[in-house]
């Protein structure tokens, strides 16, 4: 049965340390106040599962919560770049961090792998590329049937997976619209499933478009209201492009960006909380 | 005379001279930035059937301002459909239904081959960059790819640090032999011409200048010895409709969040 709990109360029992957590969302529905819960909680030694790390895992990257990245894109999108993923890379700030890079295709294959419960995802990426060269995850499989050879990855399969949605209903089962990138395969390749919402409604299914995670495949519903925030949640508020380009600013170097989670993140009770002070000093 | 004293910047000139390239039924799968401005001009111009797919999962988008990344809220309100990530790309793009890839990256190579993850060593690098995205299937798997970027020796290199995006060829080894089935890069748009493959080797030919640019500047701007064709074609200037329609394409509206975040102290409800 579908659990309703309060965010911090959710993660503090589902994320452990050195579990891997996967946090999608592709460009829409970035679960963030999940992020910024975790943040709070300090919790370490994650490995991180993302396509697009985004603000939410620069953050988390940043304050040292990652011993592993798994991801297929590090950029600040329509901006330019993720300053402390960079500075983990380049320079080992704040502590090394063993990343698993991969392109689109591939990590797309491998949450759809691990929704199907296969070991693996095979397709045909990286052909030519550098990639497997420096990635030892990217390896290959000859077709038994025509002898072609093709691209295999593991497939993902996370403890933990935490997407944001826009609505649930009083039983559990969640509901989203618009981009959908690849949250139903990351809720069901993981172990364990939370999905924040926007509302919580008295039923919802798909009889006026979108799609539905029934309640038997999610495991604890949190109601994270703006939860999504800078990116958006289709039908309730648009993408804070302004708060992705003062990103690029707030991160640019580590003492900055140290100062600006103390600030907000650190000091804010909940994701609401945090909203209205970055509200109060003009950020929205 | 200068470019910019022309009426209009290089980067416009570059986009111009893209957006003509896509034809007017084209399928196009479209990466962030100059090669989203310059298909946003097409559909508004000679393309009106232009069906613009972008990786986020959005077929047949028709924004009505330009995006500021893959995934914005105004490509899906106006997508004609929108499918998930995985099936994006594994029917769509690697079942071979999307006509032509339109990519940027951070360096070329002769080949048109493509880095964008890192300059320097890989896991010392001098700057590490977002990395692959789509690209990689992109160029495998789109019929033909467009590529725009600016010229300089910097970017037109003659070895990449990292092949994230293979080309013509890579290493000695065709598309054929590398099993991509598309015909690969068949124009490199810059801010000085276009570059397009030969058809023996497809190594990149200089082949068209733009309007007041001289053939050696786009050699001393490319950093390997530049094939020049021998009949050069001229890019016809921007049109004053182009110009128009590129400089009206507004960037996506702020959000509207601050409105719903509850004052401080206030009870939530």
């Amino acid at each position: 049965m579908t659990e309703f709990l309060p965010l911090a109360e959710a993660i503090r029992r589902e994320v452990h340390p050195g579990c891997s957590l996967a946090a999608e969302g592709f460009t829409h529905l970035i679960p963030h106040a999940a992020g910024a819960e975790i943040i709070r909680q300090n919790l370490r030694h994650l490995k991180l599962i993302r396509m697009t790390p985004d603000i939410i895992f620069d953050q988390m990257i940043g304050m040292g919560c990652a011993d592993a990245v798994v991801f297929s894109w590090g950029g600040n999108p329509g901006v330019g770049s993720l300053f402390r993923l960079r500075d983990a890379w380049e320079k080992g700030v704040p502590h090394p961090v063993a990343f698993e890079e991969h392109a689109h295709a591939a990590m797309a294959a491998a949450w759809a792998a691990g929704a199907a419960g296969m070991p693996c995802a095979v397709f045909k990426g990286y052909r030519g590329t550098d990639y497997p060269e420096v990635n030892p995850n990217i390896r290959s499989v000859t077709c038994p049937f025509s002898g072609e050879e093709l691209t295999a990855v593991p497939a993902l399969r996370p403890d933990v997976a935490v997407i944001h949605a826009q609505r649930a209903d009083r039983r559990g089962n969640v509901w989203l619209t618009g981009i959908l990138g690849v949250q139903k395969e990351a809720v069901l390749a993981a172990a364990r499933s939370i999905v924040t919402v926007e509302e919580i409604v008295d039923s919802v299914d798909e009889s006026r478009g979108g799609r539905v995670i029934p309640h038997w495949a999610v495991d604890v519903v949190c109601e994270a209201p703006l939860g999504a925030f800078p990116s958006y949640a289709e039908g309730y508020y648009d993408r804070s492009n302004r708060f992705y380009q003062r990103w690029g600013e707030v991160s640019r170097d580590y003492d900055g960006f140290r100062a600006w989670i103390e600030r907000y993140v650190l000091a804010s009770d909940d994701f609401l909380h945090l909203l209205a002070m970055l509200k109060e000093d003009g950020y929205l | 005379m200068a470019i910019s004293e022309r009426g209009y910047q290089p980067e416009e000139m570059m986009v111009v001279a893209a957006a003509r390239l896509l034809a007017p039924d084209d399928v196009v799968f479209i990466g962030i930035g100059l090669p989203s401005k310059a298909a946003n001009l097409a559909r508004r111009s000679h393309a009106p059937g232009l069906a613009m797919i972008y990786e986020s999962g959005t077929l047949d988008t028709r924004p009505t301002v330009l995006p500021l990344s893959i995934g914005d809220p105004e490509l899906s309100r106006t997508a004609r459909a929108v499918v998930s990530v995985p099936e994006m790309f594994a029917y769509w793009l690697q079942g071979g239904r999307i006509r032509t890839g339109f990519l940027g990256a951070a360096q070329i190579d002769r080949f048109a081959n493509l880095n964008s993850t890192v300059i320097g060593d890989y896991r010392r690098p001098k700057v590490r960059l977002p990395g692959a995205g789509g690209a990689p299937e992109i160029a495998g798997f789109c019929h033909r790819t467009l590529v725009l970027l600016r010229q300089s020796p910097k970017t037109f290199v003659p070895e990449l640090d990292f092949v994230t995006t293979v080309g013509s060829s890579c290493r000695g080894r065709s598309r054929r032999e590398l099993g991509l089935p598309g015909r690969g890069p068949q124009a490199v748009i810059t801010d000085l011409g276009i570059l397009e493959p030969d058809a023996a080797g497809g190594e990149l030919v200089l082949t068209q200048l733009h309007p007041g640019v001289a053939v050696e500047e786009a050699v001393a701007a490319t950093g390997w010895p530049l094939r020049v064709a021998a009949e050069l074609a001229r890019t016809a200037e921007p049109t004053a409709a182009e110009l128009e329609i590129l400089r009206a394409l507004a960037p996506s509206q702020e959000s509207n969040i601050a409105d719903r975040i509850p004052a401080p102290g206030r009870p939530r409800s």
